[in-house]
């Protein structure tokens, strides 16, 4: 079933690949904690790509090894790539401040909880929204946040979508973007990649969620044989009550 | 003494002799006669006892492990909700356990207002009451300001500066309660005492109070009859039953069912679509940056509305307190001489009904930006809230009100 699924969305997804991040709204990213290797998948670019800039202070990678089944040993590996860095610790960046601040202007801003203060989808737009805009520093812009002062960083996966102007009501009104030359990644690869990306943040932004979610099922199980037991002692202890 | 189960002997006996335990016992729960007729709205009182109990100790948990400083505070509510066994646990229980708590004290006072428990001689038993939920109030402002987010910033920024409002004294007020010119780590800090030993302390005292208070002057019911003036050989109300064993096992179903909708929050829901846990709190205090939108949690989001429905900012705040403030003169504005709903006349329940109804209208507004169609549906429906208390003294000081006939023996449900 999964496969047809998959198969579906590949044929599917290349038809709206035009004008693929809408101008207005989110795409949903539908992220889920309980899908391993998507989160698997998306630590890797969250430390390839985001974390030369980026860090995630709050969260440590040896938790990321427990709960997305790494060892120790694979994440200092394969994950960290800022130098003196041990899997006992938090997620820094290489990046110096003052750097960033010279390069960009501001720091990079700490991702831990990107995802739970503007929510997944919102990420998940983000990443699909980058476009050709000669008039920046870094020549692209992005419909979430107007004159980002980062670069796209994915370009090389994605390509760099252009803008799709068009004259409303006498304005000329950026209505879509458009890809013209995809980068490394189809459209569809580049989708899922970022989704997986996003499923990543989501994960760091509240790394409890898969274990809460699972544990909650118990809990109120427990609490529904509970229920019918106070009924039954309720209802016993009040038979002589008229 | 010598009545009294257990004080003839054994270890109860011997405590029995130097402390009155089993005296206690059985005046508050043994032999405590209350209504039989008991509705769904009475497993409140003894749910918001349970909430108050939940917040206490998962409270005490959080502070073994919060930082109250501005660098630390926020990083270590995540360091709580990452590092901490269980810590996650223990926050979404204390952050759904402060929105529970208003929703089952305002069903409790719902309750209140159906069945007329705050008249004669309950007055003393309601005001003890408002006192718990005016303190309430303080706790959890000053408990919404320990994480040290955005909200937590902007929102005690907007509520301090409402005493800033006040004529001739407003501004150095205001500067007494932050400690400083801006909110800052003094403020924090001073929240921290207050909100984790000053104001539980008062609750607590207030619920002792609020309870013996009832249990001196007895529970009303449904029916709002005095059980006590009909009473067997023994000198037992007819129409009541023990506390215990009857109302504990029934409480005890009531808050199993509270207990399943507390975890599915807790569980699935815990920011509960950002109403229990706003959005901008997952983002440390930023003095320098205000967000788009600020808005109180959802239990102050009447009082909040009011404050924005009036274009004065001084006569706002006046509004807003006056509308927590009227609560306690609840008793001696209705003169009804029929207590519960069932047997009041059509003014009241319609009027009751519309109290309801711009409560919760007035909680919706005050989550919306105040803009146009929204700024007159407050004022409209802050005219409403006010309203309901001024026609309830009409309608019963001049006798306006057609009751029903009240019967002599509660109706069971």
């Amino acid at each position: 079933m999964k496969k047809y699924l998959m198969i579906l969305t590949l044929v599917l997804v290349p038809a709206f690949a035009v004008g693929a991040a809408p101008v207005n709204g989110k795409l949903s990213a539908d992220v889920d904690p309980h899908d391993k290797e998507s989160l698997q998948r998306g630590a890797q670019a969250f430390a390839n790509y985001c974390m030369a800039c980026h860090q995630a202070e709050l969260m440590r990678y040896n938790r990321v090894a427990r709960d997305l089944g790494f060892s120790d040993e694979d994440v200092e590996e394969f994950l960290i790539f800022t130098p003196g860095t041990l899997a006992v610790d938090v997620m820094r960046n290489a990046m110096r401040q003052e750097d960033s601040q010279d390069w960009f202007g501001a720091p990079a801003p700490d991702l831990t909880m990107t995802a739970r203060r503007h929510g997944p989808d919102w990420v998940y737009t983000f990443l699909n929204s980058f476009y050709k805009d000669e008039n920046q520093p870094f020549g692209v812009n992005n419909l979430v946040i107007s004159g980002v002062s980062m670069p796209h960083v994915l370009q090389e996966l994605q390509g760099l979508p252009e803008p799709v102007y068009e004259d409303v009501d006498g304005q000329e009104r950026l209505v879509g973007l458009e890809l013209n030359q995809a980068g490394m990644m189809s459209p569809a690869e580049y989708r899922r990649f970022t989704r997986d990306l996003t499923n990543f943040m989501d994960y760091i932004a509240e790394p409890v969620k898969a274990e809460r979610q699972r544990l909650g099922v118990y809990v109120i199980g427990f609490l529904l044989i509970l229920l019918v037991l106070t009924y039954l002692l309720k209802k016993e202890f009040w038979r002589d009550v008229h | 003494m010598s009545e009294t189960r257990g004080s003839s002997g054994g270890l109860m006996g011997w405590v029995d002799e130097r402390f009155p335990a089993t005296k206690m016992w059985n005046e508050h729960v043994g032999q405590y006669y209350a209504p039989k007729n008991f509705n769904f709205w009475y497993y409140f009182g003894s749910l918001a006892l349970v909430v108050l109990v939940i917040q206490i100790l998962s409270g005490i948990w959080l502070t073994m492990n919060y930082q109250p400083s501005a660098d630390r505070a926020f990083e270590s509510v995540e360091y709580i909700m990452r590092d901490v066994d269980w810590g996650w646990l223990i926050r979404y229980i204390h952050t759904t356990g402060a929105s529970a708590f208003f929703v089952v004290v305002y069903l409790h006072m719902a309750r209140a207002l159906l069945y007329g428990s705050y008249q004669k001689p309950r007055e003393l038993l309601w005001v003890f009451g408002v006192l718990i939920y005016v303190s309430l109030m303080a706790e959890a402002f000053f408990g919404y300001m320990l994480p040290w987010g955005q909200m937590s910033f902007w929102g005690a920024q907007v509520i301090i500066s409402l005493f800033g409002a006040i004529p001739v004294i407003g501004d150095q007020l205001a500067l007494w309660i932050r400690g400083d010119y801006v909110i800052s780590e003094i403020t924090l800090n001073r929240f921290f005492a207050l909100h984790v030993i000053g104001l539980p302390l008062v609750i607590i005292g207030l619920v002792v109070a609020h309870i013996l208070a009832l249990h001196e002057v007895g529970s009303n019911n449904p029916d709002g009859i005095e059980i006590k003036k009909n009473k067997d050989a023994n000198g037992n109300p007819k129409d009541g039953i023990p506390f215990h064993p009857y109302y504990t096992v029934k409480d005890t179903f009531g808050l199993i069912v509270f207990l399943i909708f507390f975890s599915i929050v807790v569980f699935y829901v815990p920011e509960f679509f950002g109403l229990f846990i706003e959005a901008p709190n997952f983002e440390p205090a930023n003095p320098q940056v205000t967000p788009d939108h600020i808005a109180p949690v959802w239990y102050f989001t009447p009082h909040y509305a009011m404050l924005r429905a009036i274009p004065d900012s001084f006569g706002g705040v006046v509004v807003m307190g006056a509308a927590v403030a009227i609560l306690f003169f609840l008793p001696w504005l209705d003169r009804g001489r029929v207590r519960s709903i069932r047997y009041r006349g059509l003014g009241f329940k319609v009027a009751v009904i519309l109290f309801f109804i711009s409560f919760v209208v007035l909680g919706y507004l005050g989550l919306q930006p105040a803009t146009g169609l929204y700024t007159i549906l407050a004022r409209i429906f802050t005219a409403i809230y006010f309203g309901f208390f001024v026609f309830l003294w009409v309608y019963t000081y001049f006798g306006l009100e057609k009751t029903k006939p009240v019967p002599e023996r509660v109706t069971m449900p």
